[in-house]
């Protein structure tokens, strides 16, 4: 069997353990015991079993919202190369339709938000929209600067090159740059700590969890399965950039693209333990370092020879 | 101001001595001793329509001045020329229907029940504008916390005015209080805000032997001192992880959430239960801290010490926290003197006010504790007072404890002396307690007023948000952490 087109259902069945991993790390630093990494999953299926409430007010757009950012999520998920491993569909240029096609699916989110017509849920969109619109750039340049770089406008194309020569080629280290505006982004459009803080209960103080406030039961469920999934997804880009293992040999590649992944799930459980959250005003000063950051690899690259 | 009854702290007198002034001489008495530096302690309508009363605490000279006003339908309000009057003057006006005349909003402040009238539906202030927009929150919130109704008018992110509705724990303490002292009484006051416990049970207790002319015996004042600082200590430990929560800061929390609950325990090593019911009685206290529970005490707080300033330190050595806390929510100190707020709050505002100090009680007559104020004025201010505060209560538990007077624990309280006044005020660690008694012939309570410090500071939580951006909202309300109970009553 081709380990590549192992790679979507492994993504589809593996991604709730991050939010898992990184709950676990947590629990350590505060010296707790902590749920197991497989909590999620009972929360998953717990929250499938139940039923939803939707408000009068709500239309169609609310109900659809939970769907459809999830169906985003799988389709860039399609797209993902993990570590070397080619991704399931791949063309040149494929790299404006990922982030795009994840922009769909906070648009669809931040629609049925708006759609509730509750205060909360517009400050929540409002915020998000903010956030993502200094988000975009700084994801689009850095996979441009390394479109620039590797010579390939792929996803496939731009990973499955990126060996450790690559980087030490004149002009790669720059690269670097694009894996902290990437590990920055990844932390940001998942609401993790210091940009937006998970675990907490104040609602005006959230950004993304305001937003889905209204939703509940299975459409719920969807949501936080769609969150694990981008978590997967931003988190593979940063980690197949900063874990550049090229075997050639596929087995050993997706072993090498997991521990990534599984690393990427510790950095952000040492952030959120050992740092607190952002004033609102500075998340978008650090939202704007990681675009400074991708520009200046854009400028430093060399290109390809 | 020559006119006015002027009593130590925890002193009773005969209230033929009150002044009964008429309603223009008693404003001008009550704004002349705020504007000589005195504050409203408690201004109340004393029951059956027997005139208005002031409670004047000032710091300067140790003294609580009582100044009585004649039964009138309506009066000049003291609120245009004297801020911090604005909530004692609607509460007035709720309870008694006496209006102040000029009185710029008076708003329900508890909404107590009668025919037509549900907690929370007023009129609201609103700011109109194209972008700007209003968002409700509570009375039920999303965590374990009291209700209370909360409108932000918003531009954007920015608070432009917030306006706090409460009432919704209102129980009628008060009036419950009056006819007493009887069996209930003690647990009423024990139970006026649950986590002040120590403080209010205290303020009540010294009205009673204030009124019944007798001192608890120096053991029991010292005890009484263990307890309200294990009190102070334990909240601001936990006050200090929640905040450090809001902030999605885990090392603090988690360590301060567990290190509260070894205070609360040392609390019940003392009397058997962790808030400190049941210690405190009129004339002394229930149990004994023997010379083998004061050293268990004393290790206990050892380590709770040494914990605690490590959880602590975390929080003043991460610069993304202290990032967060400073210039968020400042309250300046000429706002915090008009509005007359109290404890932390007015100390963190560089409001050198203790009544620990100033007007001391019980043991803090013989035992200083020192005073901890900051100048900043801003959450981070607000968290270090705390954090002062914890290390200097600590320190005097421990001189308290080496230094036990023998004797007994408790003298039984005489009767009440019938037509007197008390003034019973408590430094509770929010700020000031402030139980105002009458008693009637018969020496029965006429009238009982009790001023938590939450009423003083809400309206201080108002003004902190002013400019300020919604989202901060959680994180200046936790550093004010006023009891919504506490003012309901």
């Amino acid at each position: 069997m081709r380990p590549e087109l192992l790679h979507l259902p492994l993504a589809l069945f593996c991604a709730p353990l991050l939010p898992g991993i990184i709950n676990r790390v947590k629990a350590f630093f505060a010296g707790r015991c902590g749920p197991s990494v497989f909590q999620p999953y009972r929360d998953l299926l717990k929250l499938l079993r139940k039923g939803a409430v939707f408000s009068r007010t709500a239309t169609w757009v609310f109900r659809a919202g939970p769907l459809a950012s999830l169906v985003c999520a799988a389709a860039a998920l399609a797209l993902l190369p993990l570590g070397g491993l080619p991704a399931l569909v791949c063309f040149p240029g494929d790299i404006v339709l990922f982030a795009y096609v994840l922009a769909l699916g906070r648009f669809c989110t931040v629609a049925a938000a708006l759609d509730t017509g509750s205060a909360f849920e517009g400050m929540g969109a409002s915020r998000e929209v903010w956030f993502a619109a200094l988000a975009e750039p700084a994801l689009l340049l850095g996979l441009a600067a390394m479109a620039r770089q590797g010579g390939e406008l792929s996803l496939t194309g731009l990973y499955g090159s990126l060996e450790p020569a690559v980087l030490l080629a004149p002009g790669g280290p720059a690269l670097l740059l694009v894996a902290a505006a990437l590990l920055i982004i990844t932390l940001a459009e998942n609401s993790r700590i210091p940009f937006d803080d998970p675990d907490t209960h104040l609602e005006l103080t959230m950004i993304h969890e305001v937003m889905v406030l209204d939703h509940s039961g299975p459409d719920f469920g969807l949501i936080q399965y769609a969150a694990a999934l981008r978590l997967w997804l931003l988190g593979a880009l940063a980690a197949g950039l900063l874990l550049p293992v090229r075997t050639g040999r596929p087995w050993l590649d997706l072993t090498a693209g997991l521990c990534g992944l599984c690393a990427v799930a510790l950095f952000t459980g040492v952030v959120e333990s050992v740092m607190a959250r952002l004033r609102l005003t500075r998340v978008s000063q650090l939202l704007a370092a990681a675009a400074a950051f991708s520009v200046l690899a854009l400028m430093l690259v060399r290109g390809a020879p | 101001m020559a006119a006015a009854l002027v009593l130590r702290n925890g002193q009773a007198a005969p209230l033929s001595r009150l002044p009964v002034l008429g309603a223009e001489e008693f404003r001008g008495a009550v704004l002349e001793a705020v504007g000589a530096g005195a504050r409203l302690s408690a201004l109340f309508a004393r029951p059956k329509a027997a005139g208005l009363l002031a409670a004047l605490a000032d710091d300067e000279r140790g003294t609580v001045s009582l100044l009585g006003m004649e039964p009138a339908g309506s009066y000049p309000a003291l609120t245009p020329d004297c801020p911090q009057a604005h909530l004692f003057e609607r509460e007035i006006f709720e309870q008694s229907g006496v209006r102040p005349q000029g009185h710029p909003w008076l708003k329900p402040v508890r909404f107590p029940p009668k025919e037509g009238s549900v907690c929370g539906m007023m009129d609201y202030f609103r700011v109109d504008g194209e972008e700007v927009h209003e968002v409700a929150v509570g009375p039920v919130h999303a965590g374990v916390i009291e209700p209370g109704h909360f409108r932000f008018q918003c531009h954007g992110e920015n608070v432009r005015h917030l306006e706090i509705s409460l009432g919704y724990q209102h129980r009628g303490a008060e009036r419950a209080l009056t006819g007493g002292p009887d069996r209930r009484t003690v647990h009423y006051m024990e139970t006026l805000a649950g986590d002040s416990t120590v403080g209010h049970a205290w303020a009540g207790c010294q009205a009673l032997e204030a009124l019944g002319k007798m001192e608890a015996p120096p053991r029991a004042a010292v005890l009484r001192g263990v307890a309200l600082e294990l009190e102070r200590v334990a909240n601001h430990i936990g006050d200090l992880g929640a905040l450090a929560g809001d902030v999605g800061f885990l090392p603090t929390q988690s360590y301060c959430g567990r290190l509260r609950g070894d205070v609360l325990n040392a609390t019940a090593l003392l009397c058997g239960n962790r808030f400190g019911r049941g210690l405190l009685r009129p004339g002394g206290v229930t149990q004994d801290a023997d010379a083998a529970r004061a050293k268990d005490l004393l290790d206990r707080l050892e380590d709770i010490g040494r914990d605690t300033a490590s959880a602590v330190g975390l929080l003043w050595d991460s610069p993304s926290v202290t990032g967060r806390f400073e210039e968020t929510g400042t309250v300046s100190l000429e706002d915090c003197r008009r509005l007359g707020l109290v404890g932390v709050a007015a100390r963190a505002c560089g409001l050198n006010r203790d009544v620990r100090r100033d007007l001391p009680f019980g043991v803090y007559r013989y035992a200083m504790i020192p005073v901890s104020s900051w100048h900043a004025g801003d959450v981070f201010g607000r968290a270090q007072v705390r954090w002062l505060e914890v290390q200097r209560s600590l320190q005097f538990i421990r001189e308290l404890l080496e230094s036990l007077p023998g004797g007994s624990l408790r003298r039984e309280p005489p009767g009440l002396s019938p037509e007197h006044a008390a003034v019973s005020l408590i430094e509770g660690w929010r700020g000031e307690i402030c139980h105002v008694a009458l008693t009637g012939a018969e020496g029965r309570f006429s009238a009982y007023k009790v001023a938590d410090p939450s009423f003083h500071n809400w309206f201080g939580l108002a003004l902190a948000l002013r400019g300020q951006q919604i989202s901060d909202f959680p994180l200046c309300n936790k550093s004010f952490n006023l009891s919504y109970c506490g003012f309901d009553l």
